[in-house]
């Protein structure tokens, strides 16, 4: 039978000349950094570039860290840690959790969410928050409690006087909290409902105004690029400013696809940004984000990117949104999937002391993998100045597996930059060395 | 008195391939008609269901294809419209293929490659059909 095994070969003939583009691996590395960065041409493949984190233990293995600096876990086997916060005694709290359960609504949403999941973390979310302590200042945080319990998908966290402030995924709590104190007393008040139907990008980023009068909170959009819909788009992609003591809301600035951690610039008190942009249109494009957050502003999704350069797949289209959307500061370059910020202290040291440093998750929509490390932008006179500058990486390993992958990062006042880390489940502490 | 044709062999298609084989005309057409919603309102769940109905005649389309590889162990050599039967059966599957994954992409990055697609692999599928059920079924049952 000769003719069966010929359209045998003309079958994968096609397929294999179907799939061919996807061969062409980009052996660029991330362009579009900084203030004015270059965007290349829109491009899609018939398949979506990717590269999955392959998942392997630390063993003895650390992640890196500047020369003059040293790191060490203070916190194994957390349950999803993503954002901390370091309260005025020196206590840490660990917001742990992992919220969304989008409906799958599309062959690709079944598969795709099987093949990213290879690169996550397959521990339940802890839905608690986590209270370390160091007693006696030796950089070993010896005590462990659990601060609260039972929440849902906790994420930002914010104090302000003797409230502590917890974003879950669907609302806005406040515990009641005194110094030193390792457990909350009583159930969570509500401030607000929070917008969580479907929450295809469930994080709800938290800050506190310098004043203590308004909480902002980060509202990632609820797709890719519109694909569940417009309706779902309601009340999504935004900055709410929230009113602390009445629960009251406004939308702050808008069009900010993924705001994923929030920051008040100290001496400024100006809120500041990270922001996950759009999937699906190139290795190099668009780029994720750092920005000061401009009350009133628009910043383009899901109409456009980086200012004035049109999505194509959002319909209807809108000339008017385009024209109104505003540039951000600066580009942290494609894919690389900041979701810590934090601004830096003179008691990081050196080079380190004026900038802010950005965890960044680290990219799939890409065959040469980026992210997957702590940048520090480097700051002057209050704006970026200068190219990031890698401050904890090597969790990617040369071995091409991956460790660990950096998400939230915070302060400590006293000189430390403590990194979560949400695939091995561990709180990292980086320090200058003494 | 009737004159009697000579016919080569034939044998009619087997229930489950002929079944299987309108199944997959008729999800092929639903993908094209939720791709014309689609391209006509921008409500994105049309192309959804265009996604899932794609899916489907890509299924049932390899149930069909099994069939037809079967079938040509017992087809006469010389039946040369079984083999083209099975060609365009094949071109409509691996041009669904390919349109299951231009569907894969997100809103309107789908719009217009896979509406084009979904109305070539309907027409294929069409033919094949037509070919599978009308051409093969008129000969001596054996």
């Amino acid at each position: 039978m000769r003719r069966p095994a010929f359209w045998a070969g003309l079958g994968v003939a096609v397929l294999l000349a179907a799939c061919g583009n996807e061969a062409n691996i980009s052996q660029q590395g991330p362009a579009g950094v900084g203030p004015e960065p270059f965007l290349p041409g829109q491009q899609r493949g018939l398949l979506p570039k990717m590269h999955i984190a392959s998942p392997a233990q630390w063993g003895d293995q650390r992640p890196t860290v500047p020369r003059g600096y040293v790191i060490a876990a203070i916190a194994t086997d957390l349950r999803i840690p993503r954002q901390t916060l370091v309260l005025p005694n020196g206590d840490i709290l660990v917001a742990e959790g992992k919220g969304g359960g989008a409906p799958k609504l599309t062959p690709k949403d079944v598969i795709g969410g099987y093949i990213k999941a290879q690169g996550n973390s397959s521990v339940k979310g802890g839905d608690r928050l986590t209270l370390l302590r160091d007693g006696n200042g030796d950089g070993i945080y010896e005590n462990r409690s659990v601060f609260a319990e039972n929440l849902n998908a906790p994420y930002g966290l914010a104090l302000i006087g003797n409230q502590l402030f917890v974003a879950n995924q669907d609302a806005l709590v406040r515990f009641d909290y005194t110094d030193g104190q390792t457990r909350a007393i009583g159930a969570p008040v509500k401030v607000t409902d929070l917008p969580s139907a479907i929450n295809h990008h469930w994080t709800k980023a938290l800050t506190a105004s310098a004043d203590g009068r308004f909480l902002y909170v980060g509202i990632g959009s609820n797709s890719n690029i519109t694909e569940r819909g417009m309706i779902a788009e309601a009340d999504r992609a935004m900055v709410w400013q929230v009113d602390a003591q009445t629960g009251a809301h406004k939308p702050y600035a808008t069009g900010l696809r993924n705001p994923t951690a929030l920051a008040i610039q100290p001496g400024t008190d100006q809120l500041w940004a990270v922001v996950n942009e759009r999937d699906e249109l190139g290795p190099d494009l668009p780029p994720d984000y750092l920005t000061s957050v401009r009350e009133g502003a628009f910043y383009g999704w899901p109409y456009s990117y980086w200012g004035q350069n049109v999505d194509p797949r959002v319909r209807p289209q809108n000339p008017q949104k385009v024209a109104a959307a505003i540039k951000p500061d600066f580009a942290l370059g494609s894919h690389v999937a900041p979701l810590g910020v934090a601004f830096s202290t003179p008691a990081m040291g050196g080079e380190f002391a004026d900038g802010v440093f950005v965890g960044q998750r680290g990219s799939w929509n890409r065959n040469q993998p980026v992210g997957y490390k702590v940048v520090f932008v480097p700051f002057r006179e209050g704006r970026p100045a200068g190219a990031p500058i890698d401050f904890v990486s090597g969790f990617r390993g040369t071995d091409g597996k991956t460790r660990g992958r950096p998400v939230g990062v915070s302060l400590d006042p006293r000189g430390a930059l403590i990194v979560a880390d949400d695939l091995s489940n561990t709180l990292w502490r980086v320090t200058p060395a003494r | 008195m009737p004159a009697i044709v000579d016919r080569p062999r034939q044998r009619p298609l087997h229930p489950v391939h002929g079944f299987f084989l309108a199944a997959t005309v008729t999800l092929f057409l639903g993908a094209l008609l939720s791709d014309l919603a689609y391209a006509t309102s921008y409500q994105v769940q049309w192309t959804n269901f265009a996604s899932w109905l794609i899916t489907a005649g890509l299924v049932s389309g390899a149930v069909v294809l099994v069939f037809a590889v079967v079938g040509l162990r017992h087809a006469d050599q010389r039946e040369w419209r079984y083999l083209l039967y099975g060609l365009i059966l094949l071109g409509a599957w691996a041009l669904g293929f390919i349109n299951a994954l231009m569907h894969a992409k997100d809103a309107w990055a789908v719009m217009p490659e896979g509406l084009v697609l979904s109305a070539i692999v309907l027409l294929l599928a069409c033919v094949a059909a037509w070919m599978g059920l009308f051409n093969l079924r008129v000969g001596d049952v054996p």
